[in-house]
């Protein structure tokens, strides 16, 4: 459909590309520009702070960011909860998405419903945090996983997707004596990669992101995660407890530092969904239009 | 198979009941157990039994609508939620409309991958790349001194805040909103581009006539779930952008409810029954709009 209209460039082809640059700008500039900041050499930064290209370069503000036991310390914990948490919302929403997509269980609407009420409906912010309390989840680190363990929308994509697979090969493998724990670990997971791997990234972007529930259930900070981390740097500079880097920022140019051990922080909580997104960005467009057509 | 008895297919589904287990076992615990403790809205709260206090009746719900602030914070999140319903509705759209004329395959991905990524980031993290450029000692205000022009300081003023709040909302949701609609664009048949093309349609005749209509029933859908989200505003964006200056046109209903509770230490009941109140209004509002909706086009999004 396309291959006709390539042979002439006309002026609405230059005026879109302009617009989608621009765009594009915008969109980037603001990364580029912390990271260029987080890069830049201090004495250079306290010149002249409109830093626009990167001319300098230093790793002073990573080294004072990395010295900081605390933000050191909530690296790891947004780790242990990006990659457990991941796996145990993807084997959950696995198993149960795929019992949901067999037409012929007795009960699965009802169950369904049960899944798909929660989307309409929640207790709210205070019968929720009490609820959390009761289970002495506060200032444990597993509230970092569990309140947000399943969302019924991955399932309902997930269900959709494993309906539309065809069904010989299940079949075979079950006249072969096969049960339907086997079939789903060794025949279906294998060839739903495209699902399991968008449904993967928005489930570990969500732990990776994830502030709030710290915010409202930890108060020890040894449990924070980088987001929370990342607040405190960016909101409260000062209060950056029992730091050496704080330390060492009074006694040169705190505004200055203020700014470059900020966007490190910052650059530093990107860089790692920068990683991930490219390689699973082709697959979520694919992913979410297979899930979405039977829904 | 088909003929079996219920006993018998229920036992050949063992291993998926196996499946489904450790999800209801979820809901029940997280989203269940909190439904059952909204009661606490109409009960005395006790520490010792806290959904089980005395029944109170209606008393904590008076409590909560003669609160001083709530008739502001209603007001804000009204203005935010539609402001950013007129401001941001259309961002997708035209963008998908725009990317979808884009020709070569490799550009349109490249900016779709582009704009679609700020929405990976947390608002902790956009506030921060808001700040590096908003900030009084930001970007915006190197540039203005730079040309010898008055700084401004958005973060903290009363009348650049709310427009900020659409502006960086746009920034981060808009490219990622735009794929739905992409979707949909590309489910169109060929053909029907073909035949326009064979009959003299421009490209601009064909977005007109072929393109845009084909989005309508999305565009719908899309409304109708904003209407029901219209006394959220966006709770997220801004936590983490608020700051006292900004009170009287920033304070949401629910970072309210979050401060009242947490940090003036009102009590739980009063705030269960404010959030309880709020979900009240958006389910009528959600119902409401499926109604008009389904009035006006024959079949509503939940039918």
């Amino acid at each position: 459909m396309l291959e006709k209209r390539k042979s002439q460039i006309s002026p609405f082809t230059v005026i879109n590309h302009t617009i989608m640059i621009l765009l594009a700008i915008v969109t980037i500039f603001p990364f580029y520009n912390i990271v260029i900041v987080s890069l830049a050499d201090y004495k250079v930064l306290a010149k002249s702070p409109l830093y626009l290209f990167p001319t300098s370069f230093d790793f002073e503000a990573y080294r004072l960011v990395f010295m900081n036991k605390n933000i050191f310390n909530s690296f790891f914990v947004s780790f242990f909860i990006t990659a457990f948490g991941t796996f145990l919302s993807l084997l959950m929403t696995t198993a149960a998405a795929y019992a949901f997509s067999k037409k012929t269980l007795p009960g699965r609407s009802a169950m369904f419903l049960i899944v798909i009420l929660t989307m309409y409906f929640s207790g709210g912010l205070i019968p929720t945090y009490l609820t959390i309390k009761a289970y002495g989840l506060i200032d444990n680190i597993f509230v970092l996983i569990l309140p947000n363990l399943i969302s019924a929308f991955n399932i309902i994509l997930m269900a959709n997707y494993f309906g539309s697979l065809p069904h010989g090969l299940e079949e075979s493998a079950k006249i072969e004596g096969a049960n339907d724990l086997y079939i789903l670990a060794r025949i279906v997971i294998p060839i739903s990669m495209p699902i399991i791997a968008t449904i993967g990234l928005f489930y570990s972007v969500g732990y990776w992101n994830e502030w709030w529930l710290a915010k409202l259930y930890l108060s020890d900070k040894s449990f924070w995660p980088l987001q929370m981390a990342l607040r405190e740097v960016l909101f409260n500079f000062n209060q950056m407890a029992g730091s050496e880097a704080a330390k060492e920022i009074a006694a040169k140019n705190a505004a200055v530092y203020t700014r470059s051990v900020q966007s490190a922080v910052v650059v530093i909580t990107v860089v790692p969904i920068l990683f991930v997104y490219p390689f699973i960005q082709r697959y979520f467009t694919k992913g979410i239009l297979l899930g979405a057509e039977k829904g | 198979m088909k003929k079996a008895g219920l006993l018998k297919r229920t036992i050949q589904h063992k291993y998926f009941y196996l499946m489904l287990a450790p999800c209801l076992l979820y809901y029940f615990a997280f989203s269940y157990v909190p439904m059952y403790g909204i009661q606490v809205a109409f009960r005395d709260f006790s520490y010792v039994n806290p959904f089980g206090g005395a029944w109170a009746g209606l008393k904590y719900f008076n409590e909560a609508l003669n609160d001083y602030m709530l008739m502001q914070t209603i007001g804000n999140t009204l203005v935010i939620s539609v402001m950013k319903l007129i401001t941001g509705f259309p961002a997708p759209v035209i963008i998908a409309l725009l990317l979808n004329e884009i020709i070569g395959r490799k550009s349109k991905r490249i900016y779709q991958t582009v704009f679609t990524f700020p929405h990976f980031i947390s608002w902790v993290v956009a506030s921060g790349l808001i700040l590096n450029i908003l900030a009084s000692s930001g970007i915006l205000n190197q540039v203005l001194h730079f040309f010898g022009l008055p700084s401004q300081d958005i973060l903290t003023s009363e009348t650049a805040f709310r427009p900020m709040l659409y502006v960086t909302d746009i920034w981060k949701e808009a490219g990622w909103g735009s794929i739905i609609y992409l979707a949909t664009i590309a489910s169109i048949d060929p053909e029907i581009f073909e035949a326009a093309r064979v009959d003299g349609a421009n490209r601009f005749q064909q977005m007109r006539f072929i393109t845009i209509p084909s989005l309508y029933s999305v565009m719908a859908i899309l409304f109708i779930l904003s209407i029901a989200r219209i006394m959220d505003a966006g709770f997220d964006q801004i936590f983490n952008l608020y700051n006292p200056s900004v009170s009287g046109v920033a304070e949401i209903i629910d970072t309210y409810l979050y401060k009242r509770t947490f940090i003036n230490g009102m009590s739980f009941s009063s705030s269960a029954a404010l959030g309880l109140a709020k979900s009240v209004v958006n389910t009528i509002l959600l119902l409401s709009a499926n109604y008009i909706f389904k009035r006006l086009r024959g079949s509503g999004i939940y039918s």
